[in-house]
């Protein structure tokens, strides 16, 4: 009975032996307590159970997926920092302060995190956030099951740090590839860690795909048809398409590889017919429109800015959406270049080099876009447009790095190289980090009333372009040197020196990330001097600007009718009037706790399959399937937004509009 | 005046099915699902080749067929967004099959002991390492 | 009035059907992966047991059936509630329902028989593909079933409205494509299992 319940949890999983792991969950414990304690003074709970845990609006969604992504940043970089200073040390008879058992965490925790708790919680925070007001759309098609995809996340992020403090996480990289990742050479429950909140995310994931391009296609505003539609919409639902139709097969790929692990079968073991190259394989038909998914948007916010500071209608609109829907197909057809190097042959390779090869011309194609697009504007750099531009420099050259290891007798020398590395984070950090510091910087006076705060980021922006370099040039030369990647120690001092430009970067973009944080603090201190009054602070060219900052909780007083692209800058260009009278009552969903209540349970019985409690598991995933028909039978959802109400909200936003000018 | 009339009827996948389709969709099934079940269990052909070719085509039609009557498939079907779905999945499930196919009958073909998919058992295992010294 | 915004209520269409196609298009890939695992891995038999040893034709015949008249059975559900019928609506769903429990119930029991015999999931990675390919199928339907008799009740409760007419016509979609999915196991698993 005993084992039922707590299956092969005990105070060993618990690391009080480790100071590192130790001190920092000391440090956690203590700023943890420090949250709730501020919460309770502040009386927040009600309104954070009210007002955010249970919204169903897709701009709050948007918000806390935000931030979920920024604070999961803070815990991936604190393993890059650690391998970064690892790696800068640990030559010849020094061994550095990180145990090949935990080097190989780090590296495995940062990757998993940075791709599914960092890059998908910032890029679909965005797009939740910005598609319904693009659209002129209240909200999003499924607002219930928005909320719900969102806790999905967050449950996964939770049971990814909970591993941290109980038990380990794996040891396999961030695809955990078997036989190392099944049961006979992980036996422990690092690689079911890893499973369980990859599935449990998954599930939001796939979910919040299938809300974006239900909304996208039903809910445009009148007169917005597809071609009309701004260019980050069309990124997002091509985004949203290559989710709905990649993220099932990684679903299926750990779902075998849990049963190879929980029931003995033999999908990817070495004996009784199992074949590993099978998940390699599988994961890679996944993984490789997964990258996609995380820089279409980031184009898409590129598009928005280039447009808007350079005061110029986008160049090519129709080839960067050909552009956009080519590379989704053709995302669908590259994944083996992934692997080269294990053997498929000659006939194999050439395809997969050459469509490889190919996909680099749409994206091409965009960047010559943006450039004409800048060619005789009046270019504002705004921060927005100095991410923009650094986004320009340094992923074009990322992309040709890419394009060289796309050559496989090129990539039979680089493959898990330094070079490889160097690669992927220059695509990575150059495109979809950088742009999602442009989107956030670019909507947050949307998303809160007030910009922030431009010398702090300014400085941000310098720290991180400039670590960058720093910090992945060097990998760039070890990789041609022949440096294996994922190596805790070496015996070459002549290498040391690269290692050590690298940790300087590192620790350039430590200050680009504490300048960042900074940022965030002046600016809220700052608000009154940086607020937004009339909702459009950049000149826009879309409809979220023709909102107040932030929007009233309906988006729309009235549904926009659309006559043309860049429709906010067609309404400023026709004098445009704002409706002052007419209101009538708006339909609105209401808010519910379901949706976490069901992502708790779901991260309550991750945990306890993780650890073999299969009472508590059983228990759990009763109680989930109880708690989705109890809430099949909730009818009333939705409510009516008064036209008096309304009426108040838009004359106060009449006031301050017209005390400003 | 712009006012736009949204005319409220879900132009559903199911709407308009009736009696007759579905049960010409069904004797059309039951035939397509006795025939290769007679083919297999009969041994009618010798080549199983030709059984296979012959019982994937009508699994295929008899897909179709479902779609088509159970289904309601269209080309109108939510504006046709369901069938251009249907059809990019379709895309997408052929090259993962035939993907990987390709790929792991290379590898395998390559990079296993005396060429064969099936290696003899044992032939590939790894040696417990538990029982390693 | 402005030719920029309208003054009355915008009802967007509802966007619920297009959204479970998307959704059964979505387990139509993770379905597909399971057919590729099988496709590759289906004829590793590791010196154990072969499809044309284990597979039971007749039993697969009648099973096939049983799913193919649930099929028809919720078709009738369908133009019951075009017609606003509701009793008869609820009748030919519980038709359905008991068809879908039978075709779990030969499932099951085929399992179970393979197991005691013992050629279960673990024997070989052929088992481990089939076990998992025709589970995961008998998995959904189960759940489907489970959806159908909480609709029955929600149908009994508040009739034939909107939303439930909507959450009926996702369901006869998943119960179709489960259907559909049948076809490919039917094929590929049972019947050119057991080709030599």
């Amino acid at each position: 009975m005993r084992e039922l319940v707590f299956g092969r949890l005990s105070w060993d999983a618990i690391p009080f032996h480790e100071p590192i792991l130790l001190g920092t969950f000391i440090a956690v414990a203590i700023g943890g307590v420090a949250l709730l304690a501020l919460i309770t003074y502040y009386r927040f709970w009600g309104s954070l159970w009210r007002d955010w845990i249970t919204s169903i609006d897709h701009k709050k969604i948007g918000i806390m997926y935000v931030i979920l992504g920024l604070v999961m940043l803070l815990r991936g970089f604190s393993d890059a920092i650690m391998m970064r200073a690892q790696q800068a040390m640990s030559f010849g008879d020094s061994t550095g302060f990180l145990p090949p058992h935990h080097y190989d965490q780090v590296f495995t925790a940062h990757g998993v995190i940075m791709i599914f708790f960092v890059a998908m919680p910032l890029v679909t925070g965005l797009m939740n956030f910005v598609v319904p007001l693009q659209i002129g759309a209240r909200d999003v098609a499924f607002p219930f099951l928005n909320n719900f995809s969102f806790w999905m996340t967050a449950s996964g992020a939770a049971l990814v740090m909970m591993s941290l403090f109980v038990g380990e996480f794996a040891r396999t990289g961030w695809l955990a590839y078997p036989p190392l990742s099944g049961v006979m050479f992980s036996p422990d429950v690092g690689v079911d860690y890893y499973i369980w909140s990859l599935q449990i995310a998954g599930v939001g994931t796939l979910l919040s795909g299938i809300n974006l391009i239900v909304t996208i296609v039903k809910m445009r505003a009148p007169g917005m048809t597809l071609m009309k539609m701004p260019v980050f919409t069309w990124t997002a639902l091509c985004t949203n398409v290559l989710i709905v139709a990649a993220f099932p097969v990684l679903t299926a790929v750990l779902a075998l590889l849990s049963l190879d692990r929980y029931a003995g079968t033999n999908f990817f073991t070495n004996t009784l017919g199992g074949n590993a190259m099978m998940y390699v394989n599988l994961i890679w038909i996944w993984g490789h429109p997964e990258v996609y998914i995380l820089i279409l948007p980031a184009f898409g916010v590129f598009s928005e800015i280039v447009a808007t500071f350079a005061g110029k209608r986008l160049f090519g609109y129709a080839s960067m959406v050909y552009a956009t829907v080519v590379i989704t197909i053709l995302s669908y057809l590259v994944w083996l270049h992934h692997f080269f190097t294990m053997g498929s042959g000659a006939s194999v390779n050439s395809f997969f080099g050459i469509t490889t090869m190919i996909i680099s011309i749409p994206t091409g194609a965009k960047i010559f876009n943006w450039l004409f697009t800048m060619y005789h504007g009046r270019i504002r750099f705004e921060l927005p447009m100095m991410w923009t531009v650094g986004f320009i420099c340094t992923f074009t050259i990322g992309g040709m790095t890419g394009v060289l290891l796309a050559v496989p007798p090129a990539d039979f020398v680089l493959h898990n190289s330094l070079f490889l590395v160097a690669h992927f984070h220059n695509v990575i950090i150059g495109g979809v980090v950088f742009g999602m510091f442009a989107g956030i910087t670019y909507w947050f006076p949307k998303a809160f009333g007030f910009r922030l705060d431009p010398f702090w980021g300014k400085c941000s922006f310098w720290f991180w372009l400039v670590g960058f370099w720093f910090a992945f040039a060097p990998l760039y030369v070890l990789g041609l040197m022949g440096v294996t990647r994922r190596l805790s120690h070496f015996d070459d001092p002549g290498l040391q020196i690269w290692f050590e430009i690298a940790a300087f970067g590192a620790a350039l973009i430590f200050l680009g990330i504490s300048c960042f944080i900074v940022q965030i603090i002046v600016s809220i201190r700052h608000r009154a001097q940086l607020r937004d009054i009339t909702g459009d602070p950049w000149d826009g060219r879309t409809l979220e600007w023709s909102t107040s900052s932030p929007p009233p909780p309906y988006n729309f007083a009235f549904t926009p009718v659309v006559h043309d692209n860049d429709a906010w800058s067609d309404m400023k260009n026709h004098h445009y009037s704002r409706p002052v009278e007419g209101f009538i009552p708006i339909h609105m969903p209401s808010n519910t706790g379901a949706g976490f209540i069901i992502a708790m349970l779901s991260a309550v019985c991750g945990f306890s399959l993780i650890w073999h409690m299969w009472l508590p598991a059983a228990g759990a995933f009763a109680a989930m399937l109880i708690a989705i028909i109890v809430h099949s039978f909730n009818y009333d959802r939705d409510y009516h937004v008064p036209a008096e109400e309304v009426l108040h909200v838009e004359a106060a936003r009449t006031l301050s509009l017209s005390g400003q000018s | 005046m712009s006012e736009e009339h949204v005319p409220h009827h879900d132009s559903a996948i199911e709407h308009a099915g009736s009696r007759k389709d579905y049960v010409t969709g069904f004797v059309l099934a039951v035939l397509l699902t006795a025939i290769p079940f007679w083919l297999v269990m009969g041994h009618v052909f010798g080549h199983s080749d030709v059984t296979a070719a012959i019982i994937i085509g009508l699994a295929i039609v008899q897909i179709v067929i479902h779609m088509v009557y159970f289904l309601h498939m269209n080309t109108r079907a939510e504006g046709g967004w369901s069938l251009l779905a249907l059809l990019f999945t379709t895309m997408l499930v052929v090259i993962a099959l035939s993907g990987s196919l390709w790929v792991m009958y290379h590898l395998d073909h390559n990079m296993m002991p005396a060429g064969m998919p099936d290696a003899m058992p044992g032939a590939t295992a790894m040696p417990d390492p538990r029982t390693m010294p | 009035m402005s030719r920029y915004y309208l003054t009355t209520e915008h009802h967007p269409e509802n966007g619920t059907l297009l959204g479970f196609w998307l959704y059964l298009m979505s387990d139509c890939l993770v379905f597909a992966c399971l057919f590729a695992v099988y496709a590759v891995l289906g004829r590793h038999y590791a010196g154990g047991p072969t499809g044309a040893e284990l597979f039971d034709l007749p039993l697969v015949a009648v099973n096939t059936s049983l799913l193919l008249l649930s099929s028809i059975t919720y078709g009738f559900a369908m133009l019951a509630m075009n017609g606003g019928r509701l009793r008869e609506t609820l009748l030919w769903l519980a038709v359905t329902g008991m068809l879908g429990a039978g075709f779990i119930g030969l499932e099951l029991h085929e399992f179970a028989h393979l197991v005691a015999d013992g050629a279960g999931p673990q024997r070989s990675a052929f088992l481990s593909s089939f076990f998992t390919l025709v589970g995961t199928h008998g998995l959904h339907v189960t759940f489907g079933i489970v959806w159908l008799i909480t609709l029955m009740m929600q149908l009994g409760r508040h009739g034939l409205t909107a939303a439930n007419r909507r959450r009926v016509m996702c369901l006869s979609m998943f119960w179709h494509f489960l259907d559909v999915v049948w076809i490919g196991v039917f094929t590929v698993v049972y019947l050119l299992g057991v080709l030599p």
